[in-house]
């Protein structure tokens, strides 16, 4: 039977996390992220969920709090937002490096300076190299699957996952979210084994100096150096889009719900003109793709789900066909462009696929985002490619460039 | 078969050596003369100020007092403590072996 609720997003993800049991939960509260924190809280306060719920100072403690409790064996949980995920970003390196599997929610928000507490996904862009698997969400049903299917990803290869939403658009806007029931979850998602077991029986010392050589320990075995330790992680990397596909596939099994592995893909089937980005601005894209496709244009639009690792060979396949692309994105690479869009144009080098594609900066600090200039931003791109225009451009949706 | 390191993170068991021979990085060796060193001298145990100094522990309280090469840095310091001044830092490039 199910158990549909008229939820926010960040309700949605404290019922994910109820029902994936951490052991530890580390939060400083910050906007948008603030009521995720409070409602697990709450839980434990009830003896709802049987986590020890650890208050601290600072974000960085929240992360060195969860590496710590996840280095002795438990499941932990952490979530944040813009500043804070930054004030984290020393940590997010030792958690990725640690291969611990922490899972936090990312509930995005602009970065200050100046302060903005309103939407765009820089702060979680920002932290793109610290070794976190980075998933984006496109609505609240989807923030509860993608909790518990991070816990099963980063269990399974040793990796931090970041669970990204768009703050207000999300995390403030209620929506019918179906609550898996605890037992359906238990199946889905074994109890956590670390890979390192610290106790006081059989004493280690963790993240010792490492030398550029591998060096012989004292049982006379050829120990990795750093950067071999460096490979085991870019290959964990690597091994994940599988588990990433494969997470998402028997979940779909479980509940009846597929949000798509690596991608996810709407109408692309026949489509010409192809819109994409990453997060709530990707399910406004389809909105946008019906309003094109009355128009006569054949437009789909394809959703970057997973940003870290990047979905190379599935983007090679989604835009084989299209003959014009529009990136939509809330963030961007100053000096440079979106950081979807060198990503989207760095799979594509080598492949047949020639299609121009335009750069579209958006919604950034909350600007709306309406449907409407979605569609006419898609139909400039989809204009110039038939005019033959073959040229690359970075476009500042509804900003005044004068 | 070869053993090989399956840690996935930074993790090493404590013990000698789990770093490498850290007695590579000495330019200078700590050489004792026994003619000084108070505990030969007396033949008792004694002093031994540069057992309790040695940061790396690496000197035998034991007569005669003897150092681990293999771990020894050169750091000096158990020359500098030393009360009859019996132990001398000599460059390993002069020492020939």
């Amino acid at each position: 039977m199910s158990d549909v609720r008229i939820i926010t997003g960040n309700e949605a993800a404290a019922l994910a996390v109820k029902r994936a049991e951490p052991g530890v939960i580390a939060a400083y509260p910050i906007t948008p992220q603030t009521r995720l924190a409070e409602v697990l809280s709450e839980y434990v306060e009830k003896g709802e969920l049987k986590a020890e719920y650890v208050r601290v100072e600072s974000e960085h403690s929240s992360m060195t709090v969860c590496i710590s409790a996840s280095t002795v064996g438990a499941r932990v949980f952490t979530a944040t937002s813009s500043n804070g995920l930054l004030y984290m970003h020393e940590q997010l390196h030792w958690a990725a490096g640690s291969r611990l599997p922490v899972v936090m929610c990312c509930v995005n928000r602009g970065v200050g300076a100046p302060w903005s507490i309103f939407n765009d996904q820089q702060d979680s862009f920002s932290q793109r190299d610290t070794g976190w698997i980075q998933l984006y969400c496109r609505d609240n049903q989807e923030i509860l699957d993608t909790v518990l299917q991070a816990y099963r990803i980063a269990e399974e290869v040793y990796l931090p996952v970041m669970v990204c939403y768009d703050g207000f658009v999300l995390s403030h806007t209620m929506m019918p979210v179906d609550v898996p029931d605890a037992g359906l979850v238990k199946k889905f998602l074994p109890p956590y084994r670390p890979h390192t077991i610290l106790s006081p029986e059989d004493p280690k010392t963790i993240n010792p100096v490492f030398f550029a050589s591998r060096r012989e320990n004292a049982d006379g075995v050829l120990c990795d150096g750093y950067m071999e330790m460096r490979y085991k992680m870019q290959a964990a990397f690597e091994r994940s889009r599988t588990v990433i596909n494969a997470a998402s596939d028997e979940w779909a099994k479980l509940s009846g719900r597929n949000h798509g592995g690596m991608i996810w893909e709407y109408m692309t089937e026949d489509a010409d003109l192809i819109l994409t980005g990453m997060g709530s601005i990707a399910t406004e894209a389809t909105l946008a793709a019906d309003a094109l496709r009355a128009e006569g244009i054949r437009a789909g639009v394809v959703g970057i789900r997973a940003f870290r690792p990047f979905p190379k060979e599935e983007v090679a396949q989604a835009f084989a066909k299209a003959s014009a692309i529009a990136v939509f994105e809330k963030c961007i690479s100053y000096g440079y462009e979106g950081g979807v869009c060198s990503d989207l144009k760095a799979a594509l080098y080598g492949t047949d696929i020639k299609a121009p594609i335009h750069n579209y900066i958006a919604g950034l600090g909350g600007r709306d985002v309406k449907t409407r200039e979605l569609v006419e931003a898609a139909r400039t791109t989809f204009e110039a490619a038939l005019a033959g225009d073959a040229g690359n451009k970075t476009i500042w949706l509804n900003c005044h460039t004068g | 078969m070869e053993k090989t390191d399956t840690n996935i993170s930074g993790v090493c068991t404590p013990a000698p050596g789990e770093a490498g021979k850290t007695g590579e990085w000495r330019d200078t060796r700590p050489v004792i003369d026994p003619a000084k060193c108070i505990p030969e001298v007396k033949g008792k145990p004694a002093c031994f100020l540069c057992w309790l100094y040695c940061p790396e522990g690496v000197v035998t309280m034991t007569i005669p007092v003897t150092i681990d090469m293999d771990y020894c840095k050169g750091c000096g310091i158990c020359a500098e403590e030393c009360p009859p001044n019996a132990i001398q830092m000599v460059r390993e490039v002069d020492i020939d072996e």
